[in-house]
């Protein structure tokens, strides 16, 4: 499965409705950064980092590790102070609340579950904190073991559950606690890759049924583009670009977000000419013309970024004088549903093009040394000034 | 390598620590049993009967007929020895209580440290065993005496007016107990603290635990096979503790270490001394096997 096709069609109800109210202007701002900085010993893990986040919304907090993701997501918690700057709450700052008041809860990437204590009484341990009746814990206890699919489990300990259980456990701990915002630290990153699949599509389910806002922060694009109604893209402690995950992916606002999530082939050049809607432009493959508005002028230099599945292989040379690439196959590899070619073009750059196996594959059309061209469509590519 | 090699090598290693338990201690245990079923004598060894070989089948009868309960039965007939027992027991329960409510800040301070700091610091712990055990007991004998450095400094902050009499009392054998019993309290517990996964405590907050509570409900459950493991490495040695008692407390209550002493060296009767011991170890059982049951059911509950 390419990243391509896990954008569409599975926005959940609940979040894609928060999300397209967000994109209107009209959703309530749940969480919001002003301008938060935090260092530790000389080094700057956020900086002068601004953001707000929807109430109901599921956002994911994306980027290579060392970024800052789970430093920001961690003084939301509580369990760091910012150095400058102000977080707000429902419009409340809470920077002076330690992290036992917030009404904020955190899954921890390590699930931190109690090793003392059993399934149940894990899952109760927040909600005695709440000086609640026996009973009101007792039902509120068997809800979450529903709603996380862990009954008959209740007297385990926790190294007595599988690693997707444990996780179930850590979920429901959280949940149980009915926060104001669920905080999610890589989630998923211990699970093996089918059981990751699925927690996916479960996690999105309970959010939407809860109608909770969710945050979660992960290295995993993947991840972020199936779970999220928005993504913030983070590098060193700045946010790169948000926006929702076809967004991030179609229109990257970046040659660096470009390159982070998924895979990209860049081609520098100079603009030749503008007209509506659309431009002209020179560079060493030859004359690429792109249909996408851009504020670049004639003779601004920027960067075409064109995704390896919007690329076409052909072995006769196509019509017209615009956008192909002529060069030889030089590696193929074969992952089953699709076949990546890395395709040397004569001017030297290597570009990777990958191609759905629509049919069982017994001869390739197209294999190794054969010369090709490569062709793309106007509307494919992005123009990128940065 | 063959099959039969393999399990023949992993007899041996199994073997190997029986063996070595069975030549010495149950042998040397074994021989303790059988002197206090004997009799005092006034010969080499002082106790009769002592086996010999030579005699043969009659010799075997007598030897047997020789070895009586007379050694146990006087145990319970002088209160000096239940008095002893009890007054040991009694100083072993205190003092571990003591050293518990010490040792386990201390083991959770050092936990806390930054790592370099931490080994430092467990080396300190360590650094008492570099001198030799009696010769601290004796500076502390110093320390506490009439013109010794406690009741110097003590007058000189204007505390006392006149001389306390430290030695010769029990709170100088409690001084002395916690003072040489605390690495063996500090370090089992530190062992587990040290283990202690921090994001446990940051999810104990999480779900609305301040500090304190936090560490009631986590951090003091998860330290607890080191605060068993610790009690029993104080409790089990201080019961027949003798040096400390001996040279820090007072003569007119003894520990039963002192009285086993006392039967061996002053009374030269080896079967009394040898039947106190014997009583001793029985009683020492005890806590041993209760921590056992503990062990084994966390393993049960585990599986």
């Amino acid at each position: 499965m390419t990243v391509a096709d896990a954008i569409p069609g599975k926005r959940n109800k609940a979040g894609g409705q928060a999300g397209a109210a967000a994109a209107r202007g009209e959703a309530r701002v749940l969480v919001r950064f002003e301008a938060v900085t935090k260092r530790f010993s000389g080094f700057t893990a956020v900086d002068k980092l601004s953001l707000d986040i929807f109430d109901g919304e599921f956002f994911a907090l994306l980027g290579p590790s060392g970024c800052g993701k789970t430093t920001l997501l961690r003084m939301l918690a509580g369990f760091e102070t910012p150095d400058e700057g102000r977080i707000l709450l429902d419009g409340e700052d809470i920077s002076g609340v330690p992290p036992y008041r917030r009404p904020v809860n955190m899954m921890f990437q390590s699930y931190a579950l109690f090793p003392h204590l059993n399934v149940e009484h894990n899952i109760a341990f927040g909600l005695r904190q709440e000086h609640l009746s026996k009973a009101e814990i007792a039902a509120r206890v068997k809800e979450a073991l529903a709603l996380t699919r862990l009954e008959g489990l209740q007297h385990r300990k926790p190294h007595q559950l599988s690693g997707g259980q444990r996780q179930r456990v850590a979920l429901a701990r959280c949940l149980v606690k009915r926060p104001r915002v669920l905080l999610l630290d890589e989630p998923l990153a211990a699970l093996d890759r089918r059981l990751r699949e699925d927690t996916r599509f479960e996690l999105v389910d309970l959010q939407s049924k809860l109608g909770l806002t969710f945050i979660i922060v992960t290295h995993d694009q993947e991840e972020a583009m199936s779970l999220a109604d928005r993504i913030g893209v983070m590098n060193h402690g700045q946010l790169a670009q948000v926006a929702p995950p076809p967004v991030i992916y179609e229109q990257p606002h970046s040659r660096w977000v470009a390159q982070f999530v998924g895979d990209v082939n860049l081609i520098g050049g100079k603009v030749v000419s503008t007209d509506v809607g659309g431009m002209l432009v020179d560079s060493a493959v030859g004359r690429l013309r792109v249909k996408q508005a851009n504020e670049a002028r004639p003779g601004d230099t920027i960067w075409v970024a064109l995704r390896p599945e919007k690329l076409r292989i052909t072995r006769e040379p196509p019509p017209g004088e615009d956008n192909r690439i002529a060069g030889t196959v030089w590696d193929i590899g074969y992952l089953g549903d699709i076949s990546l070619y890395q395709v040397k073009s004569d001017a030297g750059a290597v570009f990777k093009a990958s191609v759905a196996n629509l049919t069982r594959l017994v001869e390739r059309p197209v294999t190794w040394d054969d010369r090709v061209w490569l062709t793309f469509t106007p509307e494919a590519a992005v123009v990128l000034t940065k | 390598m063959t099959r039969e090699d393999n399990t023949w090598r992993a007899r041996l290693v199994v073997i190997l620590p029986y063996a070595w338990l069975a030549a010495f201690f149950l042998a040397p245990f074994l021989i303790v049993l059988k002197i206090s079923l004997s009799q005092t004598a006034l010969a080499q060894p002082p106790y009769e009967p002592v086996f010999d070989l030579a005699a043969g089948w009659q010799g075997l009868k007598d030897f047997a007929a020789g070895l009586s309960f007379d050694n146990f039965r006087l145990l319970t007939s002088d209160s000096l020895y239940l008095d002893s027992y009890l007054r040991s027991l009694i100083i072993a329960a205190v003092s571990t209580a003591m050293l518990l409510l010490v040792g386990f800040p201390i083991a959770y301070a050092l936990s806390r440290m930054p790592g370099r700091l931490q080994t430092v610091l467990v080396v300190l712990v360590i650094l008492p065993f570099w001198t030799s055990f009696l010769i601290r007991v004796y500076a502390w004998m110093n320390i506490l005496q009439r013109e010794g450095l406690l009741n110097e400094a003590l007058r000189a902050l204007g505390i006392i007016d006149e001389p306390l009499a430290w030695l010769a009392s029990d709170t100088a054998i409690y001084i002395g107990i916690v003072y040489s019993y605390l690495p063996f309290m500090v370090l089992p517990i530190y062992a587990t603290l040290e283990k202690l996964d921090e994001s446990l405590l940051e999810a104990a907050a999480d779900l609305g635990c301040p500090p304190w509570k936090a560490f009631w409900k986590v951090t003091v459950p998860l330290a607890l096979p080191g605060v068993a493991a610790g009690a029993l490495l104080c409790f089990i040695p201080i019961v027949g503790e003798f040096v400390i008692p001996d040279l820090l407390g007072g003569s007119e209550q003894l520990m039963i270490g002192q009285v086993m002493w006392t039967e061996f060296f002053a009374n030269r009767d080896w079967p009394a001394a040898s039947a106190v011991a014997v009583v001793l170890l029985c009683l020492l059982i005890v806590p041993v096997v209760i921590y056992q049951q503990m062990q084994l059911r966390t393993i049960e509950e585990n599986r």
